[in-house]
This record gives C-alpha cells, sequence and structure tokens, in this order.
C-alpha cells in the first residue's frame, strides 16, 4: 500500500451510524459538479480518479481484493496497489494497458457529490476529450512535474477552452519524484500561464498533487509546506457552478414533446436552457414569433410557482399559439435569433474526412434539419493553435467554417448558451455522428434574402403543358449507356408531345460549372447546382433527363431530398465495371489504368451502386431501344 | 452562491430530458422492467416525464419464472397504477426445456434473459428498449452510452457507439436496428436509494430485513421462496433476518444478514458496508474478468 497521508473524503462514518437520518438530510441538500480529467497515458490521471474514488469509500472490499490480486498480476506499481487499475474499463483497454474512451466515475463528497468524465489524451483521441468536456463545467488539467508543459497540455487545454470550460486546475502531478520542490512547482506554473493567457484562460488554479502518495488531494502535505491550500478536493468543492449563471441568463426552453393527453389539455414539455419562468411571464414561441403568456408549469408533484435552468417541466399557454418539437420557448422580450447561415468551429469525429457541399443532418437542441459546410476558413492545429489551409476536416480535424441549413433555425452563440448554440451533425447514410460543433454567429447575407411568393405555382405551370413534372436522374459508370439511352428516351417524350430538357453533363461545365474541378468537393459542387437546376426546371412544369456517373449515394439521395415526393426517379444503368471498359468509347479507362486520369469511377475511384432504384437497366440483356421504352412506361404509367 | 437544484434534481431532470428525446425518434418504444429498485425509479421517473398523459409505452417484463413471489406481486400492482400496459415475454423454448438455474446454470441465464429479450424485442418490434442500467455498477458500465446502438441481431459492437455531447442523443438508426436508452445512467446506487426514500416510491419488500426461510450455498445465502427449491439430502431452511441488496432469480440471488428494516437503515448499511452491490449475483463471475462486457456483447443488457 502506498502512504496514505490523506484522511478519508468521507469523515462522516459516525455520523451515518450515529444519525443516519441527519446525515441523508445533509447528503440530499448537496449540489453536484460535472468535471474532466485531461492528461496524457503517462500523466497519473487514472490514478489520480481511482484515488479519488478510493479515498471517498466508492471501492468495496471485494472490488479491492480483486484490485490487490490485478495489482500483483498486471500491475505497473510492483507490490503496490496500481489505482489505474481500478479505472481502466474494456477487456482491450486493460490488455493494451490504455485508456481508450470516455468513462463516467461517480464520487461524494462532505460537500458535493460529483460526475467525472475520464477520457484519454492522445492526440487521435480528441474527439473524446471534446464529448467529456461538454458536459464538464470543470477541468482539471494534469501535468507531470518531471515533464513540465507539454504539447498534449496546450492540447486539452485549448479544448477545454473551446469547449466554453470556465474554471482549469493546473494539477501538477508527481511531486513526489521531484522532491516536492517549489522551483519545479513555480517554474511549471509561470509556463503555463504564459501559454494560458495565449489561448484566453484568463484564471486557473494551480495545486501541487501526488496522485499515487496522495499529496494535497483532501489534506493540505507535509511534504510542500510551501503550499498553502487550497487541496484538490476543497476546490472541487466550492468552485462555483455554472447553474447560478444559467439562471441569470434570459428564459429559453426547446420544446421537445407536445404532452396531450386530451382535448382540454396541451402542454409543451422540456428542460429549460436558461433562465427562470413563472404563471404569467410573456413568452415568445420561435422560429414563428408569436407571443403568449405562461399559465401553468405543471408537473407530477403538482403546479409549480416557478421553474429555473436545468429543470425539466411542461408549460401550458393562455392563448391557443401553435407549437411543436423543436421550437424554443423564449423571454419574450429577450427572444434568441433565428438564421440558416452561421460561422461555426467544427470538430470531425469520424474515420470519413468532411465532404464540403455534402448535406449531413444537424442537431441542435430539439431541431433537426439538414445542413450543408463549406471548405474550412482554416483547421486549427491544436498542438501549435496554428490556422491552417483546408480543404477537409480528417478525424480528429478542428476547423472553422460556414454552414448552411434547410431551413431557418433558432440559436444563440455557443459562448452565451450552450444548449443553443452546441450541435452535432449526422452522416444521412450510416447514421453516424460525423461531427460536433458550436455556433459562433450567424452570416448577414442569411438576414436579408427572403423568400419571393409567387401567385403562379408550380402546379399551375405543369397543368399547363399537360403533364406531370419529374427529374429522370441516370447514374453509372463512364460508358455505361447512360447518355445513349437519355438521349433516346428525350427524342420520344419529344414525338409524344412532352416538354423535356436534358441536362448534360459536359454541356454544364463549359456554362454553369465551369469554375468547377474533378476534386471529391467539385463533383459534389457540380451534383449540387446540376439538383437546383433540375428543381427549377421542374417547378416551370418541366420533365427533366440528367446524365451524370453521380458516384456517391449522399449525393443522388441530396438531389432526391430537393424534389417533391415520387418526382425524383434513380435509373440505374447497370452495366458491369469490364462491360463498360471493353466499349471504352472515349478511351477514357485506357488513361485511367494508365495513370493519366486521375480519381476516374470505377478504377481509383468507387462507385456506389443505388440500393433500391426506382429503375435499372441491365444493359448486358437488353437494347437501348427496349431501355427507353421501359423508363418511359414507367414515367407515364 | 448557493445552487438552486440539488444533485437529485438535476438527475431527475436529465433522465426526464433524456425520456422525452427518444420519443423524438422512435416507432416503437418499451420500457424494460425488473421489478427491481432501479426499475422503479426509472418507472416513476417515466410518470413524472409525460404527466399527465400516462407514459406512452408499455412496460415489458422478461420473466424467468423464476422470479420472487413478492416481485411478480408489486409488478403487477405498479402497472395498475400507472396506467400502462404490462407485457410478460417467457421465453417459450426455455419454458419447453423446463431450464431453471439449478439444472442448467449459465445456460439459464442466457436463455430465460438474454434469448427471452431478444425474442420480446423481435416479437413486438420494439426500436428503442428503455433499461435501468447504471454507470456505477460495473467497470465496463462507465463507458456505456446513455443511447447505446444494437445491430440487428442485438449485438453490441463498442467501435459502433456514437459520440454523446452535451444533452444531444443521435437516435437515427437503420432498419432493424435497436436503441437501449440508459437514462439513469448517471445515478449511484446511493441517489436510487435516496430518490426513493424522497419520491415515496414503492419498492419490493424484500430490500427490507425480515425473518426468511434461507439455505447457505457457496458462500451465498439463498432465500427459498417457494417449493421448487431442491434442498440438498439433510439440508433443512434456516430462518435467519435478512434482505437483498439487488433482486433477481431468488435461487442466484444473494442475501445479506441484516437488521434494516426501513429505508434509513438501509441506506445506512449501504454507507457503512464493504462489499460492491453486484457482489451477490452469481452473473457477474461466469467467464471470469470481463464477463459483463462479454454478456453485452452478446445481447443482455
Amino acid at each position: 500500500m502506498p502512504d496514505t497521508p490523506n484522511p478519508p473524503i468521507y469523515v462522516t462514518d459516525a455520523l451515518i451510524a450515529e444519525d443516519i437520518d441527519a446525515y441523508l438530510a445533509g447528503h440530499e441538500k448537496k449540489s453536484l459538479l460535472r468535471f474532466i480529467t485531461c492528461g496524457s497515458v503517462d500523466d497519473g490521471k487514472s490514478t489520480l480518479i481511482g484515488r479519488l474514488l478510493y479515498d471517498s469509500k466508492m471501492i468495496f472490499e471485494d472490488q479491492l481484493a480483486a484490485l490487490e490480486a490485478d495489482s500483483k498480476r498486471v500491475g505497473t506499481q510492483g507490490q503496490e496497489i496500481d489505482f489505474a487499475l481500478l479505472v481502466d474499463g474494456l477487456a482491450a483497454e486493460r490488455e493494451q494497458g490504455i485508456t481508450i474512451d470516455v468513462a463516467y466515475r461517480f464520487f461524494t463528497t462532505e460537500k458535493r457529490k460529483f460526475i467525472v468524465a475520464d477520457t484519454p489524451g492522445h492526440e487521435q483521441y480528441t474527439r473524446n476529450m471534446v464529448t467529456g468536456a461538454s458536459t464538464a463545467d470543470l477541468a482539471v488539467i494534469l501535468i507531470d512535474a518531471r515533464k513540465g508543459v507539454l504539447t498534449q497540455t496546450r492540447r486539452h487545454s485549448f479544448l477545454a477552452h473551446l469547449l466554453g470550460i470556465r474554471h482549469i486546475v493546473l494539477a501538477v502531478n508527481k511531486m513526489d519524484l521531484v522532491g516536492y520542490d517549489k522551483a519545479v512547482f513555480d517554474r511549471i506554473t509561470l509556463a503555463y500561464r504564459a501559454f494560458a493567457n495565449e489561448i484566453g484562460i484568463t484564471s486557473f488554479t494551480a495545486i501541487p498533487i501526488s496522485g499515487f502518495k496522495g499529496d494535497n488531494i483532501t489534506a493540505l502535505s507535509e511534504n510542500t509546506p510551501w503550499f498553502k491550500g487550497p487541496t484538490l478536493v476543497e476546490h472541487l468543492e466550492v468552485v462555483e457552478i455554472g447553474s447560478a449563471v444559467d439562471e441569470a441568463k434570459p428564459f429559453r426552453m426547446p420544446v421537445q414533446w407536445v404532452n396531450r393527453p386530451n382535448l382540454d389539455f396541451r402542454g409543451f414539455s422540456g428542460q429549460l436552457a436558461g433562465g427562470r419562468i413563472k404563471p404569467g411571464d410573456p413568452v415568445r414561441v420561435l422560429p414563428s414569433g408569436k407571443t403568449t403568456t405562461v399559465s401553468r408549469i405543471v408537473t407530477l408533484d403538482g403546479d409549480l410557482d416557478e421553474a429555473v435552468a436545468g429543470q425539466s417541466v411542461t408549460l401550458t399557454f393562455a392563448d391557443e399559439v401553435d407549437c411543436s418539437r423543436g421550437d424554443v420557448i423564449a423571454a419574450a422580450e429577450a427572444p434568441p435569433e433565428v438564421a440558416d447561415q452561421f460561422e461555426a468551429t467544427l470538430v470531425w469525429m469520424a474515420d470519413d474526412a468532411m465532404i464540403p457541399g455534402r448535406a449531413y443532418w444537424l442537431k441542435l437542441a430539439t431541431q433537426s434539419v439538414s445542413a450543408t459546410v463549406q471548405a474550412p476558413k482554416y483547421e486549427i492545429n491544436v498542438n501549435t493553435l496554428d490556422h491552417l489551409a483546408a480543404k477537409t476536416l480528417d478525424l480528429n480535424g478542428i476547423g472553422v467554417v460556414a454552414l448552411s441549413t434547410d431551413k431557418p433555425i433558432v440559436f444563440e452563440p455557443y459562448i452565451d448558451n450552450r444548449t443553443l448554440g452546441g450541435f452535432i451533425m449526422i452522416d444521412k447514410l450510416t447514421n453516424a455522428t460525423v461531427a460536433a460543433g458550436m455556433l459562433h454567429f450567424s452570416l448577414r447575407r442569411a438576414q436579408n434574402v427572403h423568400w419571393q411568393a409567387t401567385d403562379i405555382d408550380r402546379d399551375m405551370r405543369a397543368n399547363l403543358k399537360n403533364q406531370r413534372p419529374a427529374l429522370l436522374w441516370f447514374t453509372g459508370l463512364s460508358g455505361s449507356g447512360k447518355s445513349t439511352i437519355a438521349n433516346l428516351v428525350e427524342k420520344k417524350l419529344h414525338r409524344m408531345n412532352r416538354h423535356s430538357f436534358l441536362l448534360d453533363g459536359d454541356n454544364v461545365r463549359h456554362g454553369l460549372n465551369r469554375d468547377l474541378g474533378f476534386t471529391e468537393a467539385d463533383r459534389i459542387e457540380n451534383i449540387r447546382r446540376v439538383g437546383e437546376v433540375a428543381k427549377l426546371m421542374t417547378d416551370a412544369g418541366l420533365i427533366i433527363i440528367t446524365a451524370f456517373i453521380s458516384p456517391f449515394r449522399v449525393e443522388r439521395e441530396m438531389v432526391r431530398g430537393m424534389l417533391p415526393e415520387g418526382e425524383f426517379l434513380e435509373i440505374f444503368i447497370d452495366t458491369p465495371l469490364a462491360e463498360a471498359e471493353k466499349r471504352d468509347v472515349k478511351g477514357l479507362y485506357k488513361k485511367a489504368r494508365a495513370g493519366q486520369l486521375k480519381n476516374f469511377t470505377g478504377i481509383d475511384s468507387p462507385y456506389e451502386a443505388p440500393e433500391s432504384p426506382e429503375i435499372r437497366i441491365d444493359t448486358t440483356a437488353m437494347t437501348p431501344d427496349a431501355a427507353a421504352n421501359l423508363i418511359i412506361d414507367r414515367l407515364l404509367g | 452562491m448557493s445552487d438552486t437544484l440539488t444533485h437529485l434534481d438535476r438527475l431527475e431532470a436529465e433522465s426526464i430530458h433524456i425520456m422525452r428525446e427518444v420519443m423524438a425518434d422512435a416507432a416503437r418504444p418499451v420500457m424494460l422492467y425488473s421489478v427491481g429498485k432501479d426499475s422503479a425509479v426509472m418507472l416513476h421517473l417515466a410518470r413524472k416525464a409525460f404527466y399527465p398523459s400516462p407514459p406512452p409505452f408499455p412496460l415489458l417484463h422478461v420473466d424467468t419464472t423464476w422470479k420472487f413471489r413478492a416481485m411478480y406481486e408489486l409488478r403487477d400492482r405498479m402497472a395498475l397504477e400507472s396506467g400502462m400496459e404490462l407485457l410478460v415475454h417467457q421465453n417459450p423454448e426455455a419454458k419447453e426445456r423446463g431450464i431453471n438455474p439449478f439444472d442448467h446454470g449459465p445456460l439459464h441465464t442466457d436463455m430465460w434473459k438474454t434469448e427471452g429479450l431478444k425474442q420480446a424485442l423481435d416479437l413486438h418490434a420494439f426500436d428503442v428498449a428503455f433499461g435501468g442500467a447504471r454507470r456505477d455498477e460495473e467497470k465496463s458500465r462507465a463507458k456505456e452510452r446513455i443511447f447505446s446502438f444494437r445491430t440487428a441481431s442485438h449485438g453490441w459492437d463498442p467501435k459502433k457507439q456514437r459520440p454523446e455531447l452535451w444533452n444531444l442523443y443521435n437516435a437515427r438508426k437503420a432498419k432493424g436496428e435497436s436503441i437501449r436508452v440508459f437514462p439513469i445512467s448517471n445515478w449511484t446506487e446511493l441517489d436510487i436509494w435516496q430518490y426513493i426514500a424522497r419520491e415515496n416510491i414503492p419498492i419490493v419488500p424484500l430490500y427490507f430485513a425480515a425473518p426468511r426461510p434461507t439455505v447457505e450455498r457457496d458462500g451465498l445465502i439463498l432465500m427459498v421462496d417457494d417449493d421448487r427449491f431442491p434442498l440438498l439430502p439433510g439440508e433443512v431452511p434456516v430462518e435467519r433476518s435478512v434482505r437483498f441488496r439487488t433482486l433477481g432469480c431468488y435461487p442466484l440471488t444473494g442475501a445479506v444478514e441484516s437488521e434494516a428494516a426501513t429505508l434509513s437503515e438501509v441506506i445506512q448499511e449501504m454507507l457503512l458496508t464493504t462489499t460492491s452491490e453486484r457482489q451477490g449475483r452469481v452473473i457477474d463471475k461466469d467467464g471470469g474478468d470481463a464477463s459483463m462486457e462479454k454478456k453485452k456483447q452478446e445481447g443482455y443488457f
């Protein structure tokens, strides 16, 4: 056993034994602090957390027995207890001896209850730290006293600051290994202060500790007579929690669920994201902007006189005002902004890089919309904090971007309100959470461009032409026969007096898309523009035919999403690669094979075949004419 | 500055928020109800989340036919009180083969619970299932997400779990996939007890000490809850004052000797005790160190 100069965090065993009710009454009033510990593998982070759990008696005898056995078997501390083993969870990690994900731990002291997010410090796991930091009020930045401020210290501090953590603790660990030398502690604190100022951290609390020996964790250590406190736990117990600050903000409640048990009751359920609310308070429902007053705050325990930030409640209104999930109920006189174009910082969390122009789902509070991101203005190197030019963001990449949503959302800058400024992005195909972001402000152009309503609508235009508009979207490998069949289809439609238009890939690149190249991002933008043009033309009542390789499922789905249900017909010209390459009408495959053409679909760039196209044409089993007839039957039938 | 909300207030608000978020994307949600104290708290929170509506999903009890009798009584009472539909699933194959904890060891849990749960979820095509697991229960659960993704075959792949930031949950899923949602992830055992006391939540009386007929087997004190308990030759049930810290199948759940007959006394004993909550369960120990994680990958909670 290491020395334990500390008294246990629970000094209340006597009280528990003698007067449990008094103890419980006190415990019930405790507040909750969520914090994150940041450190790299060797900083002793797991040891520190293990120590906090151990000292607060969160470790039971059976777990301790297992721990002692494990320590001897796989521990790194010889015959002594390896506290790190207490908190290393998944089997794979234990074998590797590192933690690779976010784990949450719980402990209680005399004054507070704590939830600790335990996150790894490797560079490739920025995403885990960002996750853990998103809910934390405080960050403990661990430094190995022997090593001082390292690259990862800067990274951790930057991320903590980025996620809006207001309280930073600099825990200079392993003081026992530098002889509890005050000079070492002072030097590290000074170096850190210089760096912290640079990134906008204005205050922090530095504490010399030893997680292994227990110095200055719960009680001032005799080994550091030069340090007057507070100890780590003392500091955690008194630091101000964000709740008071949140309650002082204007009232906001994102609506999660409309509560309608019967025709006489219509309530709006949600968790207050800021401020406080009383019956009689005037409120504004956004984005509609309609105003009303709150009549009741309904809970199972009876109506409340007041609710504050953090509480989950159900509100009723004095008037019948439209309000549904995704709306935000806000203080009438201080509503948040509504916009559809923003500047944001994005943290990329997926193995697949961000694709500028691609549509992703964006979830902010209870709002879900479709959003596209432009190429980053710059990427931030988390080690040097330099701003770098970037075309995309890779896993763990952090960048400042402009993004636009397909409809306006209610938001506040992240620094003002985490709930209304923090968002996640979701891949539309895999449903994976690919990014987290923080909105800074709306871009001005969003405020000045409005939709103009027209008197003649798309149905009237289509009726005049005596047809239903549609977009026939041909997709397939180069040389599969798309253009041939598309041409035949248009000729036949023309003969049938149908108003059509064939949007040809090459032709479009001579004009509208002259500025685009053949990078992945440009190809996506090419498809997006073609989709927008096709949409305008269907609004005009036309039958549009397009013939683009359009290799990516997500982009085809993006165009499908632009059009009314049923008007997008995906036509898969299914020609095997070998067959297309054999035909090689334009000689492109030959060039690609010779390495003269880069990013050629089927050769060195993937083709994602449609999973359930409206029409599939097997060109090895059908003539172009038969194919065209089949398509027309389907369109008009 | 003093804090308006206590830690219990915050935990309650968080759990309610989670339950309401599920309603946005779920097609057919269900609440797994095991009748234990964690389930009791979860059910209570659901009633709060949707009041004055009843919770908009049924309760599902995956029954092994070997629960304590007192559990069946409370289960039926709570279903009635909450106004929720109660679905009870018993694995027909396990029933037919007469699978029981005495003769079949780990197979009992596997067939009745793990397989039974998968069957019930498939049978009713539930896409989201609320569960009462907590992160403080066991090491591998400390890293469990609140929204935990399962493949179409109910498997759990640690690499496919999504990051959870702020209070934003991504509940989108492909056809056939399902989500287990753990709304009380951040509660500890003490929080659960304290909340039960604060909110007066009904729990199974077995949590309180009383004289009960017991036998001792392999270091565990087992309660002889009905006459299906096969006594060894010469074995006679002994009356002991015992209570249970967790409840499962009675032949697999160890009791602790105790005089704690009130909530305060139970909490007192818990705080002064020196063994962890799950120690009375046989299930954690099958298969060594990583057994819970292995069970999760197979589809057990």
